[in-house]
């Protein structure tokens, strides 16, 4: 590895932006993938992931960085997914399908459109796997602060969005309007999947989202814990995986230089997921030793003649 | 002064009238046990309590805070919230905002812990704990805020007869020396005949309300049922045995159709 004298590597503009961007879009797609899998809405963030496919072309097709159309059509989608879908789980997964299903036959179309309109290739890559070497300066503020906006609300939102998912009776009866704070949530999963899907692509998001946080839940007790750990995992993978994607220049098959380096997305999705099954074969930690039962005098007779 | 009063309740649900003229009060420190058959009304009356239902008819009259334990209460091993934590969202869960963590917090979900015979497991997740122990952290969610009433929906369903008895001895204890009023739904009463001082029997949409010994009595529930009721008292148990639950006779089976025609 010759990258950290020779090739430019902390000068480079383009580095220290990715960076800059990889570093606050991990820590809010982990914050927000910790309510994620404790609400049960990981196929709504996948979902939310590939509709973004078609925000992402469809940006592409008027000249917008492709960063709205993936909040754009998330975060639509999103509305229209609580609108149809019944508070019921069940009732929850069949609206996701359907606004998935129509979501994705407009992809296949604005991706043909692009494929046969822009002379330069590579487009549709970037739509699906991601483009974190391609942002500019001049869009990095827009995407920290709409990561700044998801966390936010997700951090505010917290202790009602625990609560709700503890049990939604008990929401209800302390006055939280659960279907409210459930919108609210959504909105600030729509940002966290555009700006995933800005770093490892549309397809891809959810790895970003869900991964380091599944990870965490099965490392870490306490939401606080769990969050932390899981912004740990989520940044370390990101900064892992621009070094070995800007190494990658110089990696076969192209190790003359003539490629442009293997995809980012490959190598963040790769460690996320070793991360996942590192924890998935770890040994189950044990985290509460039941102590012998307590004494049973308080009862006046014998429980079998109760 | 009174916590709650009921007032002439009606409801219906899906065309189906659940509650009909329902009329029960509830004074500080009271121990109600809120018995009756499954599918009764039982959690219907507790939400038209918390205003999580809305009613056809009547009136309903609270005052002071009230805490709340719904039934079939499934907390999935993976739910990251330990058992201090889930206590910890009883004080101020249903606020906007970001928690930082105290010693005066701390202490005081310890000691609502240790209240409840539950602190020895605060740091597990509350996924992983059975359901007795479960049960007992509910308890201290509820009871963290200081509620003057606490509504439990059937507690003690699918706890075993020693787990039982110990959510009831703990609840009995609290609401006696903090004089929480507390109203508690179950099919069955015998694990509460020692604690409870009044008994609200739902049957056939109507209630009964009165001391226990007043209230179990065939009289007064065959009137409830609308049909011919038993009350047995059996070493110190009640069972209550209506007609429908009967074995049904063999005259009274559907015959087969070529039986009845030879």
């Amino acid at each position: 590895m010759n990258w950290l004298f020779e090739s430019g590597f902390w000068s480079s503009q383009e580095v220290h932006t990715a960076f800059l961007v990889g570093t606050v879009i991990a820590i809010t797609s982990a914050v927000a993938g910790v309510f994620t899998v404790t609400r049960g809405q990981s196929f709504a963030g996948h979902s939310l992931g590939d509709i973004a496919t078609t925000g992402g072309s469809g940006a592409f097709l008027i000249g917008v960085n492709q960063f709205w159309g993936y909040l754009a059509f998330g975060a639509g989608a999103a509305g229209f997914m609580e609108m149809i879908g019944v508070q019921r789980r069940r009732g929850r997964d069949v609206a996701t399908g359907v606004v998935l299903g129509g979501a994705l036959g407009l992809a296949a179309l604005f991706l043909y459109l692009v494929s046969e309109r822009s002379s330069t290739t590579g487009v549709t890559f970037t739509i699906l796997f991601g483009s974190l070497f391609a942002q500019t300066s001049s869009t990095a503020p827009a995407l920290i602060v709409s990561a700044l906006l998801a966390l936010l609300i997700v951090v505010l939102f917290g202790p009602m969005l625990m609560l709700s998912s503890l049990s939604p009776d008990i929401a209800a009866a302390r006055g939280v309007r659960v279907r409210l704070v459930g919108v609210v949530f959504l909105i600030a999963l729509s940002i966290s999947v555009a700006l995933s899907a800005v770093t490892i692509g549309s397809i891809l998001s959810t790895a970003l989202l869900i991964g380091p946080a599944a990870t965490a839940l099965k490392v870490a007790s306490g939401p606080v814990r769990a969050m932390v750990t899981a912004s740990a995992i989520g940044v370390a993978a990101t900064w892992i995986g621009i070094v070995l994607a800007y190494d990658s220049y110089y990696w076969p098959p192209y190790s003359d230089g003539t490629g442009k380096g293997w995809p980012v997305s490959f190598f963040i999705v790769t460690l996320v997921v070793g991360a996942y099954l590192v924890a998935f074969f770890m040994p189950a930690k044990r985290r509460f030793v039941e102590l012998p039962a307590a004494d049973t005098s308080e009862h006046s007779c014998s429980p079998a003649l109760c | 002064m009174t916590l709650l009063t009921l007032d002439g309740i009606g409801v219906r649900l899906g065309g189906r009238q659940i509650l009909r003229d329902v009329s029960l009060d509830v004074q500080p420190g009271e121990f109600t046990g809120l018995i009756g058959p499954n599918g009764a009304g039982k959690t219907t009356l507790l939400r038209v309590i918390l205003g999580l239902q809305e009613v056809g008819e009547g009136t309903v009259h609270k005052q002071g805070t009230v805490g709340y334990i719904p039934q079939k209460l499934l907390i999935e091993p993976d739910m990251p919230l330990r058992v201090k934590d889930v206590v910890s969202l009883g004080i101020d869960g249903h606020k906007l905002g970001i928690r930082l963590p105290s010693r005066e917090r701390r202490d005081r979900v310890e000691q609502m812990l240790k209240a409840v015979g539950a602190d020895r497991y605060q740091n597990a997740r509350v996924g992983e704990l059975s359901g007795g122990e479960q049960q007992r952290v509910m308890i201290a969610h509820a009871l963290i805020s200081n509620p003057e009433l606490l509504l439990l929906d059937e507690p003690l369903a699918n706890l075993d007869i020693s787990s039982a008895q110990g959510i009831v001895a703990v609840l009995s204890e609290l609401s006696r020396k903090q004089n929480i009023a507390v109203l508690l739904s179950a099919h069955d009463m015998n694990p509460l005949l020692p604690v409870m001082d009044r008994i609200v029997y739902v049957a056939g949409g109507h209630v009964a309300v009165g001391p226990v010994d007043d209230v179990v009595q065939s009289d007064v529930l065959t009137k409830l049922y609308g049909q011919e009721v038993d009350v047995l008292r059996v070493r110190g148990r009640v069972l209550v045995v209506a007609a429908t639950e009967a074995v049904p006779q063999k005259s009274e089976l559907p015959q087969k159709p070529e039986l009845a025609q030879k």
